[in-house]
Protein backbone atom coordinates (compact mmCIF):
# COMPACT_ATOMS: atom_id res chain seq x y z
CA UNK A 1 0.00 0.00 0.00
CA UNK A 2 0.95 3.22 -1.16
CA UNK A 3 0.78 4.54 2.80
CA UNK A 4 3.19 2.03 3.90
CA UNK A 5 6.12 4.35 2.17
CA UNK A 6 4.50 7.86 2.44
CA UNK A 7 4.08 8.25 -1.38
CA UNK A 8 0.83 10.35 -1.50
CA UNK A 9 0.54 13.60 0.08
CA UNK A 10 -2.97 13.72 -0.51
CA UNK A 11 -4.72 10.53 -1.76
CA UNK A 12 -8.55 11.58 -3.46
CA UNK A 13 -9.43 10.70 -6.74
CA UNK A 14 -10.02 12.85 -9.73
CA UNK A 15 -12.40 11.02 -12.03
CA UNK A 16 -11.23 11.14 -15.77
CA UNK A 17 -13.83 10.89 -18.94
CA UNK A 18 -15.26 7.47 -19.51
CA UNK A 19 -14.01 7.14 -23.05
CA UNK A 20 -10.66 7.64 -24.17
CA UNK A 21 -6.81 6.28 -24.91
CA UNK A 22 -6.46 6.01 -21.13
CA UNK A 23 -10.09 4.98 -19.84
CA UNK A 24 -9.68 2.71 -17.22
CA UNK A 25 -5.69 3.51 -16.23
CA UNK A 26 -4.92 4.77 -12.77
CA UNK A 27 -2.34 7.90 -13.50
CA UNK A 28 -1.21 9.47 -10.15
CA UNK A 29 0.43 13.42 -10.36
CA UNK A 30 3.06 14.87 -8.78
CA UNK A 31 1.70 17.53 -5.82
CA UNK A 32 4.01 20.33 -8.22
CA UNK A 33 1.09 19.98 -10.96
CA UNK A 34 -2.29 21.85 -9.84
CA UNK A 35 -5.36 20.14 -9.19
CA UNK A 36 -8.50 21.98 -9.58
CA UNK A 37 -9.67 21.88 -6.25
CA UNK A 38 -7.34 19.39 -4.78
CA UNK A 39 -4.54 20.75 -2.47
CA UNK A 40 -1.34 21.23 -4.38
CA UNK A 41 1.33 21.10 -1.57
CA UNK A 42 4.42 21.04 -3.36
CA UNK A 43 5.31 18.73 -0.60
CA UNK A 44 5.59 22.27 1.09
CA UNK A 45 4.48 23.61 4.74
CA UNK A 46 4.21 26.99 2.94
CA UNK A 47 1.56 25.35 0.50
CA UNK A 48 -0.41 22.90 3.01
CA UNK A 49 -3.62 24.19 2.26
CA UNK A 50 -3.30 25.60 -1.43
CA UNK A 51 -6.46 24.59 -3.24
CA UNK A 52 -5.55 25.50 -6.47
CA UNK A 53 -8.68 27.20 -8.50
CA UNK A 54 -7.69 25.67 -12.05
CA UNK A 55 -5.90 22.58 -13.35
CA UNK A 56 -2.94 22.70 -14.75
CA UNK A 57 -2.99 21.47 -18.95
CA UNK A 58 -1.99 18.35 -18.55
CA UNK A 59 -4.33 17.16 -15.88
CA UNK A 60 -7.03 18.49 -18.13
CA UNK A 61 -5.56 16.19 -21.04
CA UNK A 62 -5.41 13.53 -18.89
CA UNK A 63 -8.94 13.87 -17.47
CA UNK A 64 -10.10 14.06 -20.99
CA UNK A 65 -7.99 11.07 -22.00
CA UNK A 66 -9.95 9.27 -19.54
CA UNK A 67 -7.41 8.47 -17.02
CA UNK A 68 -8.15 8.19 -13.43
CA UNK A 69 -6.27 10.58 -10.82
CA UNK A 70 -5.73 8.72 -7.41
CA UNK A 71 -3.86 10.96 -5.74
CA UNK A 72 -1.17 13.66 -5.46
CA UNK A 73 2.16 12.30 -4.80
CA UNK A 74 5.16 13.42 -2.65
CA UNK A 75 7.97 15.10 -3.69
CA UNK A 76 10.95 17.12 -2.53
CA UNK A 77 10.23 20.42 -1.40
CA UNK A 78 9.76 22.52 -4.63
CA UNK A 79 11.48 20.10 -6.51
CA UNK A 80 14.65 20.85 -4.77
CA UNK A 81 16.20 17.04 -3.83
CA UNK A 82 17.56 13.96 -5.28
CA UNK A 83 16.25 11.78 -2.59
CA UNK A 84 12.44 12.75 -1.52
CA UNK A 85 13.61 13.30 1.57
CA UNK A 86 13.22 16.84 2.15
CA UNK A 87 9.32 16.94 1.61
CA UNK A 88 7.58 18.54 4.54
CA UNK A 89 5.43 15.34 4.44
CA UNK A 90 8.57 13.22 5.61
CA UNK A 91 10.26 11.21 3.00
CA UNK A 92 9.28 8.57 0.52
CA UNK A 93 10.62 4.76 1.18
CA UNK A 94 11.93 2.96 -2.02
CA UNK A 95 9.42 0.03 -2.45
CA UNK A 96 11.91 -2.00 -4.76
CA UNK A 97 14.38 -1.03 -2.54
CA UNK A 98 13.10 -1.14 1.19
CA UNK A 99 15.33 0.85 3.94
CA UNK A 100 16.46 3.41 0.93
CA UNK A 101 15.60 6.74 -0.80
CA UNK A 102 13.43 6.37 -4.21
CA UNK A 103 15.27 8.94 -5.68
CA UNK A 104 13.78 12.31 -6.09
CA UNK A 105 12.33 14.78 -6.76
CA UNK A 106 9.84 12.83 -7.85
CA UNK A 107 9.92 9.95 -5.32
CA UNK A 108 6.33 9.48 -5.07
CA UNK A 109 5.55 9.46 -8.69
CA UNK A 110 8.19 6.55 -9.05
CA UNK A 111 7.17 4.91 -5.79
CA UNK A 112 3.57 4.52 -6.49
CA UNK A 113 4.48 2.75 -10.15
CA UNK A 114 7.24 0.67 -8.71
CA UNK A 115 4.74 -0.73 -5.68
CA UNK A 116 1.72 -0.94 -8.49
CA UNK A 117 -0.57 1.42 -6.92
CA UNK A 118 -0.68 3.02 -9.82
CA UNK A 119 -0.71 2.14 -13.57
CA UNK A 120 1.65 5.37 -14.27
CA UNK A 121 2.10 8.45 -12.91
CA UNK A 122 3.64 12.03 -13.66
CA UNK A 123 6.70 13.87 -12.25
CA UNK A 124 8.54 16.99 -13.31
CA UNK A 125 12.37 16.85 -14.33
CA UNK A 126 14.70 20.33 -13.84
CA UNK A 127 17.70 18.50 -13.43
CA UNK A 128 16.87 14.63 -13.12
CA UNK A 129 13.66 14.34 -11.25
CA UNK A 130 11.46 12.47 -13.56
CA UNK A 131 14.95 10.21 -14.19
CA UNK A 132 16.61 9.93 -11.16
CA UNK A 133 13.58 8.29 -9.29
CA UNK A 134 12.36 5.98 -12.19
CA UNK A 135 16.29 4.69 -11.80
CA UNK A 136 16.18 3.91 -8.51
CA UNK A 137 12.73 2.09 -8.06
CA UNK A 138 13.67 -0.04 -11.24
CA UNK A 139 10.65 2.16 -13.36
CA UNK A 140 11.01 4.15 -16.86
CA UNK A 141 10.65 7.86 -16.81
CA UNK A 142 10.72 10.27 -19.83
CA UNK A 143 11.95 13.73 -19.75
CA UNK A 144 10.84 15.49 -22.89
CA UNK A 145 12.46 18.16 -24.84
CA UNK A 146 12.03 21.40 -23.63
CA UNK A 147 8.53 22.82 -25.01
CA UNK A 148 7.38 19.24 -25.76
CA UNK A 149 5.41 19.28 -22.82
CA UNK A 150 2.87 22.53 -21.72
CA UNK A 151 4.07 23.71 -17.82
CA UNK A 152 1.15 25.54 -17.24
CA UNK A 153 -0.10 24.55 -13.96
CA UNK A 154 3.49 23.15 -12.98
CA UNK A 155 4.27 25.22 -9.52
CA UNK A 156 7.76 26.95 -11.09
CA UNK A 157 11.44 25.91 -9.09
CA UNK A 158 13.55 26.66 -12.41
CA UNK A 159 11.55 27.35 -15.57
CA UNK A 160 14.12 27.56 -18.19
CA UNK A 161 15.05 24.08 -17.22
CA UNK A 162 11.52 21.74 -16.05
CA UNK A 163 9.40 19.59 -17.74
CA UNK A 164 7.19 17.65 -17.07
CA UNK A 165 6.99 14.02 -18.12
CA UNK A 166 5.34 10.71 -17.59
CA UNK A 167 6.68 7.36 -15.47
CA UNK A 168 5.24 4.02 -16.09
CA UNK A 169 6.77 0.18 -15.47
CA UNK A 170 7.27 -0.23 -19.20
CA UNK A 171 8.52 1.78 -22.23
CA UNK A 172 5.05 1.81 -24.50
CA UNK A 173 3.23 2.69 -21.27
CA UNK A 174 5.49 5.50 -20.56
CA UNK A 175 5.00 6.76 -24.39
CA UNK A 176 1.10 6.22 -24.42
CA UNK A 177 1.13 8.50 -21.47
CA UNK A 178 3.47 10.79 -23.16
CA UNK A 179 1.09 11.03 -26.20
CA UNK A 180 -1.75 12.17 -24.28
CA UNK A 181 0.16 15.01 -22.46
CA UNK A 182 2.55 16.22 -25.24
CA UNK A 183 2.03 19.24 -27.80
CA UNK A 184 1.39 22.91 -27.96
CA UNK A 185 -0.61 24.69 -25.86
CA UNK A 186 -2.01 28.26 -25.76
CA UNK A 187 -1.14 28.86 -22.16
CA UNK A 188 2.49 27.72 -22.45
CA UNK A 189 4.12 30.29 -24.81
CA UNK A 190 7.07 28.12 -24.28
CA UNK A 191 5.46 24.91 -25.93
CA UNK A 192 6.02 23.71 -29.55
CA UNK A 193 5.03 21.76 -32.20
CA UNK A 194 7.51 19.27 -32.80
CA UNK A 195 9.04 19.03 -36.20
CA UNK A 196 8.24 15.21 -36.62
CA UNK A 197 5.69 13.43 -34.75
CA UNK A 198 4.47 10.41 -36.06
CA UNK A 199 6.45 7.16 -38.03
CA UNK A 200 6.29 8.41 -41.31
CA UNK A 201 8.51 11.38 -39.87
CA UNK A 202 5.72 14.01 -41.02
CA UNK A 203 4.77 16.72 -38.74
CA UNK A 204 1.28 17.22 -37.44
CA UNK A 205 -1.19 17.07 -34.76
CA UNK A 206 -0.68 13.48 -34.65
CA UNK A 207 1.42 12.36 -32.01
CA UNK A 208 2.83 8.70 -31.82
CA UNK A 209 5.32 7.85 -29.70
CA UNK A 210 4.06 4.31 -28.71
CA UNK A 211 4.61 2.80 -32.07
CA UNK A 212 8.42 3.26 -31.85
CA UNK A 213 8.39 1.01 -28.71
CA UNK A 214 9.18 -1.77 -31.21
CA UNK A 215 12.36 -2.91 -29.21
CA UNK A 216 13.84 -3.01 -32.69
CA UNK A 217 17.90 -1.52 -32.67
CA UNK A 218 19.32 -3.17 -35.48
CA UNK A 219 21.55 -0.61 -36.76
CA UNK A 220 21.06 1.78 -33.84
CA UNK A 221 24.53 3.66 -33.83
CA UNK A 222 25.00 4.79 -29.60
CA UNK A 223 27.42 7.24 -28.46
CA UNK A 224 28.77 6.91 -24.91
CA UNK A 225 30.09 9.76 -23.57
CA UNK A 226 33.17 9.17 -21.16
CA UNK A 227 32.70 11.67 -18.58
CA UNK A 228 29.60 10.12 -17.85
CA UNK A 229 30.85 6.76 -17.25
CA UNK A 230 34.02 7.71 -15.84
CA UNK A 231 32.79 8.87 -12.81
CA UNK A 232 30.23 6.35 -11.33
CA UNK A 233 30.71 3.86 -9.36
CA UNK A 234 31.55 0.07 -10.41
CA UNK A 235 28.40 -1.42 -8.79
CA UNK A 236 26.34 0.67 -11.58
CA UNK A 237 29.23 0.25 -14.49
CA UNK A 238 29.29 -3.13 -14.23
CA UNK A 239 25.21 -3.44 -15.10
CA UNK A 240 25.05 -0.67 -17.97
CA UNK A 241 28.35 -2.43 -19.65
CA UNK A 242 26.25 -5.74 -19.29
CA UNK A 243 23.50 -3.55 -21.19
CA UNK A 244 25.21 -2.38 -23.54
CA UNK A 245 26.40 -6.16 -24.78
CA UNK A 246 23.22 -6.91 -24.74
CA UNK A 247 22.13 -4.30 -27.34
CA UNK A 248 25.26 -4.85 -29.28
CA UNK A 249 24.06 -9.08 -29.43
CA UNK A 250 20.57 -7.37 -30.86
CA UNK A 251 22.20 -5.37 -33.82
CA UNK A 252 23.33 -2.38 -31.86
CA UNK A 253 26.74 -0.81 -32.35
CA UNK A 254 28.90 2.27 -29.67
CA UNK A 255 31.22 4.25 -29.76
CA UNK A 256 33.06 6.60 -26.83
CA UNK A 257 32.36 10.20 -27.64
CA UNK A 258 33.98 13.14 -25.21
CA UNK A 259 31.68 15.83 -23.51
CA UNK A 260 34.40 18.17 -22.00
CA UNK A 261 31.96 20.78 -21.01
CA UNK A 262 29.53 18.59 -18.83
CA UNK A 263 32.61 18.31 -16.41
CA UNK A 264 31.24 21.78 -15.18
CA UNK A 265 27.25 20.36 -15.79
CA UNK A 266 26.42 20.15 -12.40
CA UNK A 267 27.77 23.75 -11.30
CA UNK A 268 26.64 26.02 -13.54
CA UNK A 269 22.64 23.84 -13.35
CA UNK A 270 23.18 24.48 -9.75
CA UNK A 271 24.30 28.22 -10.53
CA UNK A 272 21.15 28.67 -13.01
CA UNK A 273 18.18 26.66 -10.83
CA UNK A 274 18.61 28.27 -7.51
CA UNK A 275 18.77 32.12 -9.44
CA UNK A 276 15.64 30.84 -11.37
CA UNK A 277 14.43 29.58 -7.75
CA UNK A 278 15.16 32.74 -5.57
CA UNK A 279 12.80 34.63 -8.25
CA UNK A 280 10.13 32.02 -8.81
CA UNK A 281 9.84 31.53 -4.84
CA UNK A 282 9.40 35.22 -4.35
CA UNK A 283 5.90 34.94 -4.87
CA UNK A 284 5.64 32.94 -1.34
CA UNK A 285 5.03 35.88 0.84
CA UNK A 286 1.80 34.17 3.07
CA UNK A 287 -0.30 37.43 1.30
CA UNK A 288 -2.16 35.46 -1.85
CA UNK A 289 -1.41 32.08 -0.16
CA UNK A 290 1.13 30.42 2.23
CA UNK A 291 1.82 30.48 5.88
CA UNK A 292 0.69 33.73 7.45
CA UNK A 293 -0.87 35.60 9.48
CA UNK A 294 -0.52 37.91 12.28
CA UNK A 295 3.13 38.22 12.60
CA UNK A 296 3.50 41.40 14.21
CA UNK A 297 6.07 43.76 12.50
CA UNK A 298 6.17 46.08 9.16
CA UNK A 299 6.12 43.87 5.82
CA UNK A 300 9.14 42.70 5.33
CA UNK A 301 9.86 41.17 8.58
CA UNK A 302 6.45 39.53 8.10
CA UNK A 303 7.39 38.24 4.84
CA UNK A 304 10.49 37.07 5.98
CA UNK A 305 9.05 35.12 9.69
CA UNK A 306 6.28 33.80 6.78
CA UNK A 307 9.31 31.94 4.87
CA UNK A 308 11.30 30.94 7.66
CA UNK A 309 7.94 28.99 9.10
CA UNK A 310 6.63 28.11 5.72
CA UNK A 311 10.42 26.69 3.84
CA UNK A 312 12.61 24.06 4.72
CA UNK A 313 16.10 23.70 4.47
CA UNK A 314 16.70 22.83 1.38
CA UNK A 315 14.52 25.44 0.30
CA UNK A 316 16.04 28.45 1.99
CA UNK A 317 19.43 27.00 0.91
CA UNK A 318 18.99 27.29 -2.67
CA UNK A 319 16.97 30.68 -2.82
CA UNK A 320 19.60 32.00 -0.54
CA UNK A 321 22.70 31.17 -2.61
CA UNK A 322 20.61 31.84 -5.59
CA UNK A 323 19.79 35.47 -4.49
CA UNK A 324 23.98 36.42 -4.05
CA UNK A 325 24.59 34.21 -7.64
CA UNK A 326 22.77 37.20 -8.80
CA UNK A 327 24.03 40.40 -6.99
CA UNK A 328 26.54 42.66 -8.19
CA UNK A 329 30.16 41.24 -8.31
CA UNK A 330 28.89 37.56 -8.29
CA UNK A 331 26.43 37.85 -11.18
CA UNK A 332 29.16 37.59 -13.69
CA UNK A 333 31.21 35.07 -11.59
CA UNK A 334 28.26 32.69 -11.48
CA UNK A 335 25.30 33.44 -13.23
CA UNK A 336 26.85 34.48 -16.90
CA UNK A 337 29.68 32.06 -16.53
CA UNK A 338 26.86 29.18 -15.82
CA UNK A 339 24.84 30.21 -19.29
CA UNK A 340 28.49 29.94 -21.16
CA UNK A 341 28.52 26.50 -19.52
CA UNK A 342 24.83 26.05 -20.57
CA UNK A 343 25.93 27.03 -23.99
CA UNK A 344 29.00 24.81 -24.54
CA UNK A 345 26.55 21.99 -23.20
CA UNK A 346 24.30 22.50 -25.92
CA UNK A 347 27.03 22.57 -28.70
CA UNK A 348 28.70 19.41 -27.22
CA UNK A 349 25.26 17.19 -27.57
CA UNK A 350 24.46 18.83 -30.71
CA UNK A 351 28.17 17.51 -32.08
CA UNK A 352 28.11 13.98 -30.56
CA UNK A 353 24.18 13.47 -31.92
CA UNK A 354 25.64 14.32 -35.53
CA UNK A 355 27.68 11.09 -34.64
CA UNK A 356 25.33 8.94 -33.36
CA UNK A 357 21.69 8.55 -32.87
CA UNK A 358 21.15 8.39 -29.25
CA UNK A 359 23.63 8.99 -26.49
CA UNK A 360 23.91 5.75 -23.98
CA UNK A 361 25.02 6.44 -19.78
CA UNK A 362 24.15 5.62 -16.07
CA UNK A 363 21.14 7.04 -15.16
CA UNK A 364 22.77 7.80 -11.58
CA UNK A 365 26.17 7.56 -10.98
CA UNK A 366 25.54 5.69 -7.68
CA UNK A 367 22.55 3.13 -6.91
CA UNK A 368 19.91 4.88 -4.38
CA UNK A 369 21.35 5.59 -1.22
CA UNK A 370 20.56 4.59 2.55
CA UNK A 371 17.62 6.71 3.81
CA UNK A 372 18.98 9.21 5.70
CA UNK A 373 22.51 9.28 4.44
CA UNK A 374 22.40 12.36 2.35
CA UNK A 375 20.83 15.12 4.50
CA UNK A 376 23.89 16.87 5.96
CA UNK A 377 25.52 17.20 2.87
CA UNK A 378 23.51 19.18 0.36
CA UNK A 379 27.13 19.06 -2.27
CA UNK A 380 27.63 15.27 -2.08
CA UNK A 381 23.70 15.23 -2.89
CA UNK A 382 24.05 17.99 -6.00
CA UNK A 383 27.31 15.80 -7.27
CA UNK A 384 24.30 12.60 -7.89
CA UNK A 385 22.68 14.46 -10.44
CA UNK A 386 26.50 14.52 -12.41
CA UNK A 387 24.49 12.44 -15.12
CA UNK A 388 21.11 14.06 -15.63
CA UNK A 389 21.50 17.60 -15.25
CA UNK A 390 23.49 18.28 -18.53
CA UNK A 391 20.43 17.19 -20.31
CA UNK A 392 18.11 19.86 -19.08
CA UNK A 393 21.24 21.81 -19.59
CA UNK A 394 20.93 21.20 -23.65
CA UNK A 395 17.23 21.38 -23.42
CA UNK A 396 17.08 17.74 -25.08
CA UNK A 397 15.07 14.57 -24.15
CA UNK A 398 16.08 11.42 -22.10
CA UNK A 399 14.51 8.42 -20.89
CA UNK A 400 15.76 6.21 -17.77
CA UNK A 401 15.12 2.06 -18.71
CA UNK A 402 15.72 -0.17 -15.88
CA UNK A 403 19.08 -1.97 -16.47
CA UNK A 404 19.10 -4.62 -13.83
CA UNK A 405 20.45 -5.12 -10.62
CA UNK A 406 23.68 -4.63 -8.18
CA UNK A 407 25.06 -7.43 -6.59
CA UNK A 408 22.88 -6.18 -3.75
CA UNK A 409 19.88 -6.07 -5.53
CA UNK A 410 19.36 -2.25 -6.04
CA UNK A 411 18.03 -0.98 -9.28
CA UNK A 412 20.35 0.28 -11.80
CA UNK A 413 19.25 2.49 -14.60
CA UNK A 414 20.15 3.18 -18.07
CA UNK A 415 20.18 6.73 -19.61
CA UNK A 416 19.17 7.39 -23.36
CA UNK A 417 19.51 11.10 -24.45
CA UNK A 418 18.19 11.55 -27.78
CA UNK A 419 18.56 14.83 -30.42
CA UNK A 420 15.40 17.83 -29.82
CA UNK A 421 12.25 16.37 -30.44
CA UNK A 422 13.82 13.08 -30.91
CA UNK A 423 11.91 11.25 -28.54
CA UNK A 424 10.85 8.34 -30.92
CA UNK A 425 14.63 7.51 -30.89
CA UNK A 426 15.01 7.33 -27.25
CA UNK A 427 11.64 5.45 -26.95
CA UNK A 428 12.98 2.57 -29.85
CA UNK A 429 16.19 2.70 -28.05
CA UNK A 430 14.60 2.15 -24.36
CA UNK A 431 12.18 -0.34 -25.86
CA UNK A 432 14.86 -2.99 -25.88
CA UNK A 433 15.98 -3.13 -22.27
CA UNK A 434 12.03 -2.46 -21.00
CA UNK B 1 -15.88 41.20 -13.34
CA UNK B 2 -15.96 44.88 -11.35
CA UNK B 3 -13.25 44.89 -8.87
CA UNK B 4 -10.60 43.15 -10.99
CA UNK B 5 -8.46 46.34 -11.84
CA UNK B 6 -8.79 46.82 -8.08
CA UNK B 7 -7.86 43.55 -6.82
CA UNK B 8 -4.81 43.85 -9.16
CA UNK B 9 -3.61 47.25 -7.93
CA UNK B 10 -4.03 45.98 -4.43
CA UNK B 11 -1.39 43.15 -4.97
CA UNK B 12 1.11 45.84 -6.43
CA UNK B 13 1.08 47.82 -3.22
CA UNK B 14 1.03 44.38 -1.06
CA UNK B 15 4.50 43.59 -2.00
CA UNK B 16 5.78 45.70 -5.15
CA UNK B 17 9.65 44.46 -4.24
CA UNK B 18 8.35 40.59 -4.84
CA UNK B 19 6.36 40.96 -7.76
CA UNK B 20 8.27 43.43 -10.12
CA UNK B 21 11.39 43.26 -8.19
CA UNK B 22 13.23 45.99 -10.21
CA UNK B 23 13.48 48.83 -7.54
CA UNK B 24 14.42 46.12 -5.11
CA UNK B 25 17.06 44.00 -7.02
CA UNK B 26 18.90 47.30 -7.70
CA UNK B 27 18.82 48.07 -3.87
CA UNK B 28 20.22 44.60 -3.44
CA UNK B 29 22.78 44.78 -5.51
CA UNK B 30 24.08 47.79 -4.49
CA UNK B 31 23.77 46.63 -0.90
CA UNK B 32 26.28 43.36 -1.49
CA UNK B 33 28.74 45.04 -3.36
CA UNK B 34 29.27 47.75 -0.40
CA UNK B 35 29.15 44.93 1.96
CA UNK B 36 31.31 42.42 0.21
CA UNK B 37 33.78 45.64 -0.28
CA UNK B 38 34.57 44.72 -4.54
CA UNK B 39 33.77 46.37 -7.37
CA UNK B 40 32.04 44.71 -10.32
CA UNK B 41 34.91 43.12 -12.08
CA UNK B 42 34.41 39.76 -11.28
CA UNK B 43 38.25 39.15 -11.21
CA UNK B 44 38.46 40.83 -7.92
CA UNK B 45 35.56 38.63 -6.51
CA UNK B 46 38.20 35.27 -6.73
CA UNK B 47 39.32 35.83 -3.09
CA UNK B 48 36.05 36.71 -1.56
CA UNK B 49 34.23 34.01 -2.65
CA UNK B 50 35.00 30.96 -0.22
CA UNK B 51 35.17 33.43 2.63
CA UNK B 52 31.75 33.42 3.20
CA UNK B 53 30.56 34.55 6.93
CA UNK B 54 27.88 34.35 9.04
CA UNK B 55 27.33 38.11 8.22
CA UNK B 56 27.30 38.28 4.59
CA UNK B 57 24.82 35.09 4.73
CA UNK B 58 22.64 37.30 7.42
CA UNK B 59 22.25 39.79 4.39
CA UNK B 60 21.54 37.57 1.83
CA UNK B 61 18.80 36.24 3.89
CA UNK B 62 17.40 39.68 4.63
CA UNK B 63 17.80 40.20 0.63
CA UNK B 64 15.63 37.06 0.43
CA UNK B 65 13.03 37.96 3.21
CA UNK B 66 14.06 34.69 4.87
CA UNK B 67 14.85 35.13 8.67
CA UNK B 68 16.97 32.73 9.88
CA UNK B 69 18.01 31.44 13.40
CA UNK B 70 20.98 31.58 14.50
CA UNK B 71 22.14 28.03 14.40
CA UNK B 72 20.38 28.38 10.68
CA UNK B 73 23.12 30.82 9.92
CA UNK B 74 26.27 28.70 11.59
CA UNK B 75 25.13 25.62 9.35
CA UNK B 76 24.43 27.94 6.37
CA UNK B 77 27.59 29.34 6.36
CA UNK B 78 30.03 26.30 6.63
CA UNK B 79 27.81 24.10 3.61
CA UNK B 80 27.87 27.99 1.62
CA UNK B 81 31.84 27.64 1.56
CA UNK B 82 31.70 23.94 0.10
CA UNK B 83 29.02 24.67 -2.30
CA UNK B 84 30.84 28.20 -3.66
CA UNK B 85 34.57 26.57 -3.84
CA UNK B 86 32.77 24.22 -6.22
CA UNK B 87 31.30 26.58 -8.52
CA UNK B 88 34.90 27.75 -8.44
CA UNK B 89 35.34 25.42 -11.18
CA UNK B 90 33.25 27.79 -13.58
CA UNK B 91 36.49 30.30 -13.74
CA UNK B 92 37.59 27.61 -16.37
CA UNK B 93 34.25 27.74 -18.92
CA UNK B 94 35.24 29.43 -21.96
CA UNK B 95 33.08 32.46 -23.38
CA UNK B 96 31.04 31.03 -25.87
CA UNK B 97 28.83 32.01 -29.02
CA UNK B 98 25.14 31.60 -28.46
CA UNK B 99 23.59 30.29 -31.61
CA UNK B 100 19.81 30.56 -30.16
CA UNK B 101 16.98 30.42 -32.76
CA UNK B 102 14.43 32.55 -30.88
CA UNK B 103 11.15 33.90 -32.16
CA UNK B 104 8.20 35.69 -30.49
CA UNK B 105 5.41 33.54 -29.43
CA UNK B 106 2.21 36.01 -29.44
CA UNK B 107 -1.42 35.62 -29.35
CA UNK B 108 -4.18 38.28 -30.09
CA UNK B 109 -4.93 40.36 -27.54
CA UNK B 110 -8.70 39.47 -26.62
CA UNK B 111 -10.25 39.23 -23.96
CA UNK B 112 -10.89 36.23 -22.18
CA UNK B 113 -11.91 34.37 -19.27
CA UNK B 114 -9.98 34.75 -15.96
CA UNK B 115 -10.21 33.91 -12.84
CA UNK B 116 -13.13 34.97 -10.87
CA UNK B 117 -12.08 37.44 -7.86
CA UNK B 118 -13.25 35.07 -5.36
CA UNK B 119 -11.59 32.41 -6.51
CA UNK B 120 -8.36 34.78 -6.23
CA UNK B 121 -9.21 35.51 -3.40
CA UNK B 122 -9.98 31.65 -2.29
CA UNK B 123 -6.44 31.01 -0.74
CA UNK B 124 -5.56 33.97 1.20
CA UNK B 125 -5.09 34.08 4.54
CA UNK B 126 -6.77 37.72 4.74
CA UNK B 127 -9.14 39.58 2.39
CA UNK B 128 -10.73 42.19 3.29
CA UNK B 129 -13.57 44.03 1.01
CA UNK B 130 -12.76 42.09 -1.69
CA UNK B 131 -8.97 42.81 -1.59
CA UNK B 132 -5.43 40.66 -0.64
CA UNK B 133 -4.65 42.16 2.86
CA UNK B 134 -0.92 42.77 3.63
CA UNK B 135 1.09 43.61 6.47
CA UNK B 136 1.72 47.24 7.19
CA UNK B 137 4.48 48.78 4.74
CA UNK B 138 6.51 50.18 7.64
Amino acid sequence: MATDYNAYVTAETIEGADDGPLAGKTVAVKDNISTGGVRTTCGSAMLDDYVPPYDATVVERLTEAGATIPGKTNMDEFGMGTTTETSAFGPVENPAAPGHVPGGSSGGSAAVVAAGDADMALGSDTGGSIRCPAAFCGVVGIKPTYGLVSRYGLVAYANSLEQIGPIAPGVEEAAELLEVIAGPDGRDATTRAPPSTNAAGESGDDLDYASAADGDVDGLDIGVPTELVAGADERVTDVFWDAIADLEDRGASYHEVELPSVEYAVESYYVIAMSEASSNLARFDGVRYGQSGGFDGNWNETFAESRRKGFGDEVKRRVLLGTYALSAGYHDKYYAKAQDARAWIQQDFDAALEEADVLASPTMPVPPMALGESLDDPLTMYLADANTTPVNMANLPAISVPAGETDGGLPVGLQFVGPAFGERAIIRAGSALA
Amino acid sequence: MAGTGGLFIEILTAAPGHLGGMSDDADAEADVDAEAGVDTDAEAVDTEADAVDPDEVRHVADLARIDLADADVDRFTEQFADILASFEALDEVPEVDREEDLANVMRPDEEREGLTQEEALANAPETEDGYFKGPRVS
